[in-house]
């Protein structure tokens, strides 16, 4: 019923707005006026909210810098990631001064040109002396934009140093494997026809380098100030490794391994303390808590950012930056993948995890897993990596 | 299909010419006249009337999800009335449905609507116009285009009244995800939908842009030289090469991906387990897909855009009454973007894991793009410099699409630099730039063509002043929409999110998704206006006079009737470039193309 009268409403309204319109226009050509002529009037109006407009327009923008600027991702918490915010700032500058100057232009002169009945445009149909001008500087500004670019591209994309710590992300719908070469620092070969529900990341057994290999789910640690260079591999479809606070993300790609260096520079305790983190985390426990949510405490994050899924909003894992010794002490509770007598530990819970293409959105919880007897039964169809 | 070439030697009188058309004397059926119509005046408004329903559709769908990004949980009698209790149970979007909705609003949006839409309306309607030919090369292959269109478009549509629902992969179906019916339901039916849709899509485009290209080069009137062609006709014709040169593509990468789904072959597909088990195929690269996607996809922008900076060149000149400054380099612009187009794909791809050395040099072809965009931009400026603006409506989208074009343009520079692009790829920082340069931009143009030619096709004028609220409701609330949407990518939101209450860190984002849906439901509201005056006004607009802007264009050389074959008598002979306007010495501030040099005066607003 309510529908109906929706309806009936619109309907209504459009008849209504008709036949304004034709009010409007019987009544201009009873005054001998062409309805669709524009006249100066018009002209002097449209100027002037074109000059309102871009005033308006830019008090928006400056009220979105100060409302929003302060929501945005904290201080960089890698040391790449602090280049690239210089980098991002200095491009900004550029982009702000340009988009200022043209915009006061346009709207300006849209306003200060506007028709006048007895006014004449001028004849100006080109100046080469002008058009070298915003041939040129354009040109010169591009290529310092470009410069500073592709050096700090070639910087962060440079072969990671041999000392750093490889870790393999498993990406698949919808969750993500960490799995640490141990104390080797390489990681143990693997095939994805060896996965089965107790070998995830389809590990083979045999493999010399992969015996000391711990596998953690949906909790990934690194260690603060040592470069760690990540290995991603993909079960099923392409995702995409995205750490927003350290600036950096990776596709994972089935049927290949991509690569991925950074140094993180801030541990979480340490990012806690921050004062934008501060202010920012007491913003959102506001909101959570206007909302019926738990308080939360900050922490980086790692999201899937290439469309995978249904769940692909809900695809995640938490970072914990720490010390050395913080690290060494948690992993010291790890076994590795294929700890000898093959069984794991009676408190650990064994999750199946193959839940092949249904969704699973409470994904999220799950403690890390170590299973063991993995592989064993698919000797026969290994194949080399 | 008659090719005849009245192009150069047409100027002898109207009796030899008739002997050409005796077989259009006759009255014509409805059907031959409205339905399987040859005539491009014809086929422009069919393209035009579809692009304006597709439209429609792609924009309820969107805010079907901006509802659910603003209020997710919320419950939406609109999103259950529309949907059904499958899709919007409760009136709450079901995931899966978010994700097709994105994906067939994007497809939508950009071939339906800014390719097919917006070349098929308007270079139908302007290229026989503007260079003074009858018709187009082949009206045959014309009215195949818009019926392969069509065809399309009714595809694509009926893909939302399947079980398994439309395809849901993002609009650039990235393979395995779009590949493998295990990965999701929008995989399964719904993506051979979407393909056989883009088939019949690329087929039309090609028929239209091969005509196009022909009539440009071979029908062009008497004294039309390419460098007395109006930049509409630049644009087109760059668009239409860039459309023969890169759709092709599109259809092999379409081609092997149904080989793919459907025959069992591993072009894109290697070392998969889904669903339980480990599938055969090994070897392939999903990459390969992208690199195939992005050279089409790419161009495609520019396929876009183009035709809107051209219809924008025309209209911001006519109604500032000056000539469009540095027609040349605006022509130059044109071709350097078009040619530019081809060798920066790369730059989707940065973080796909491509040798850096080669992401590069994609950063540094497409960094070159901004020259001549920027020469555009300043070019669009100074024409209104001491100009006497007469503000259309259409002269108000145009210059909206200036703005719009400068502002989203500016941010590509951020994200052509592959560094910055890192972290801010496929966040809705991207989703703020290509929305405001290339989907505002252009929809801003394409409404600036519609109010503009209105007369030409329609023969009555559409309502100024309900125009005028259009214009500033849609350009106020586009930017209200997609300003805001750089700092929620600067924070870190992904695109394509269906919900993102499932991170803590974008709880304090929640009321600029709120302002965003707000601006959206606004500018939804104000295209209510834009259907009611774009239908009214064909039955009972005020009827207009033959050249009502006072243009120097061919087209207005024409009486006010749909006839075949444009001019009555004998074709329009010119005699100079299209943009004298308030030229000293001349008692009206506009001189048509077809009004001879006086003694001594120089054409095409050359040296004096």
């Amino acid at each position: 019923m309510i529908k109906f009268l929706v309806y009936v409403a619109i309907i209504l309204t459009v008849l209504a707005v008709g036949y304004l319109v034709r009010v409007f226009e019987l009544a201009s050509s009873l005054k001998g006026k062409r309805s669709e002529e524009i006249t100066e009037k018009d002209n002097r109006l449209m100027g002037r909210i074109m000059l309102t407009f871009v005033v308006v327009f830019f008090l928006f923008v400056i009220w979105q810098l100060k409302n929003y600027g302060w929501r945005m991702l904290p201080e960089a918490a890698s040391v790449h990631g602090k280049e690239l915010d210089w980098l991002f700032n200095f491009n900004m500058g550029i982009l702000w001064f340009v988009f200022v100057l043209t915009h006061i232009l346009l709207f300006y002169f849209a306003y200060k040109y506007y028709g006048r009945k007895d006014n004449r445009a001028t004849y100006f149909p080109h100046d080469n002396r002008l058009e070298m001008i915003w041939t040129v500087i354009p040109a010169i500004v591009l290529a310092v934009i470009v410069i500073y670019g592709i050096k700090t591209w070639n910087h962060i994309t440079d072969v990671a140093d041999p000392k750093s710590q490889v870790i393999e992300l498993y990406a698949k719908q919808f969750d993500w494997t960490a799995r640490y070469a141990g104390t080797d620092n390489t990681l143990g070969a693997s095939n994805y026809k060896l996965i089965t529900s107790t070998n995830d990341l389809g590990m083979d057994s045999t493999s010399s380098t992969g015996s000391d290999d711990i596998v953690v789910k949906n909790e990934l640690h690194i260690v603060v100030n040592k470069e760690v260079e990540f290995k991603f591999r993909s079960r099923d479809v392409i995702h995409s490794a995205y750490f927003p606070h350290f600036r950096a993300q990776m596709n994972c790609v089935p049927g290949m391994t991509t690569m991925l260096h950074f140094t993180p520079t801030i541990t979480t305790a340490e990012m806690r303390q921050k004062p934008e983190v501060i202010a920012q985390m007491a913003g959102i426990n506001a909101v959570r808590k206007a909302r019926g949510d738990k308080p939360e405490e900050f922490n980086y994050i790692l999201l899937c950012n290439k469309i995978c899924g249904n769940s692909h909003y809900n695809m995640q894992m938490t970072v914990i930056v720490e010390t050395q010794a913080e690290y060494d002490k948690w992993l010291a509770t790890k076994k590795p993948f294929f700890d000898k007598g093959g069984a794991s530990a009676p408190s650990e819970k064994s999750a199946a995890s193959d839940k092949g293409a249904s969704e699973t959105k409470d994904d999220m919880a799950r403690d890390s897993i170590k299973l063991g007897n993995g592989g064993k039964e698919e000797m026969e169809s290994r194949k080399n990596n | 299909m008659s090719m005849e070439n009245h192009g150069h030697h047409d100027s002898h009188g109207s009796h030899e010419h008739h002997g050409h058309h005796d077989e259009h004397h006759h009255e014509e059926s409805f059907v031959s006249k409205y339905i399987f119509s040859m005539d491009h005046k014809t086929i422009s408004r069919q393209f035009l009337i579809t692009a304006v329903i597709m439209a429609t559709f792609a924009m309820i769908m969107s805010m079907l999800f901006r509802l659910q990004l603003a209020w997710p949980n919320e419950h939406f009698g609109f999103i259950n009335w529309i949907l059904g209790d499958k899709w919007g149970k409760d009136g709450i979007l079901e995931p899966g449905m978010y994700m097709a909705l994105v994906t067939i609003h994007g497809t939508v949006m950009v071939f339906m609507v800014l390719t097919g839409g917006l070349s098929g309306t308007f270079s139908n309607l302007l290229i026989p116009y503007q260079i003074g030919a009858r018709d187009m090369a082949s009206g045959f292959l014309n009215m195949l285009s818009y019926w392969f269109f069509f065809l399309s478009s009714a595809i694509m549509m009926a893909s939302f009244f399947i079980e398994t629902g439309p395809a849901s992969g993002g609009w650039t179906v990235y393979p395995p995800l779009s590949a493998l019916p295990q990965a999701m339901d929008g995989s399964k039916l719904g993506m051979t939908f979407w393909l056989l849709s883009m088939t019949a899509f690329i087929v039309s485009s090609l028929l239209g842009g091969l005509n196009y290209i022909i009539t440009i080069i071979n029908l062009r009137t008497k004294g039309m030289s390419m460098t007395r062609l109006p930049l509409t006709i630049w644009a087109f014709f760059v668009t239409a090469i860039l459309g023969v040169l890169s759709f092709p593509v599109l259809l092999s990468a379409a081609l092997l991906l149904i080989f793919d789904r459907s025959f069992g072959t591993s072009f894109y597909l290697s070392d998969i387990y889904i669903g339980g088990q480990a599938l055969e195929q090994t070897g392939g690269s999903p990459i390969l897909y992208q690199h195939l996607f992005w050279f089409l996809g790419h161009p495609e922008v520019y396929i876009i855009i183009l035709p809107a900076l051209g219809l924008t060149s025309e209209i911001i000149s006519v109604n500032a009454r000056k000539p469009i400054f540095g027609y040349r380099a605006m022509i130059g612009s044109i071709m350097a973007i078009g040619f530019l187009s081809f060798i920066v794909w790369g730059h989707h791809m940065f973080i796909t894991g491509m040798n850096p050395f080669l992401g590069s040099v994609f950063v540094f072809t497409t960094l070159l793009i901004a020259i001549p965009s920027a020469v555009k931009a300043f070019n669009y400026i100074t024409t209104l410099w001491k100009g006497n603006i007469r503000f259309t409506p259409g002269m108000l989208f145009a210059i909206g699409l200036v703005s719009t074009f400068i502002s989203g343009g500016l941010t590509g520079i951020i994200l052509a630099d592959s560094a910055l692009d890192i972290p801010i790829h496929d966040t809705y920082f991207v989703v703020a730039h290509f929305h405001i340069v290339m989907g505002v931009s252009a929809i801003l143009g394409m409404l600036a063509g519609v109010y503009h030619w209105y007369p030409k096709m329609f023969l009555r004028h559409m309502n100024k002043k309900l125009g005028y609220v259009h214009f500033w409701l849609t350009f106020i609330s586009a930017y209200g929409v997609f300003f805001p949407m750089h700092f929620l990518g600067l924070a870190g939101v992904p695109r394509r999110y269906y919900s993102n209450t499932a991170f803590p860190m974008f709880d304090n984002l929640v009321d600029i998704n709120v302002l965003i849906t707000c601006f959206a439901i606004l500018g939804g509201l104000a295209q209510i206006i834009f259907l009611f005056n774009f239908f009214y006004s064909m039955f009972r607009g005020p009827k207009s006079v033959q050249n009502p802007w006072h243009s120097n264009t061919l087209e207005w050389t024409t009486p006010m009737a749909n006839t075949h074959g444009n001019w009555p008598g004998a074709l329009p002979v010119v005699h100079r470039w299209p943009y004298d306007y308030s030229k000293p010495g001349k008692d009206e501030d506009y001189v048509p193309q077809t009004v001879p040099l006086a003694e001594g005066e120089v054409d095409g607003g050359g040296h004096h």
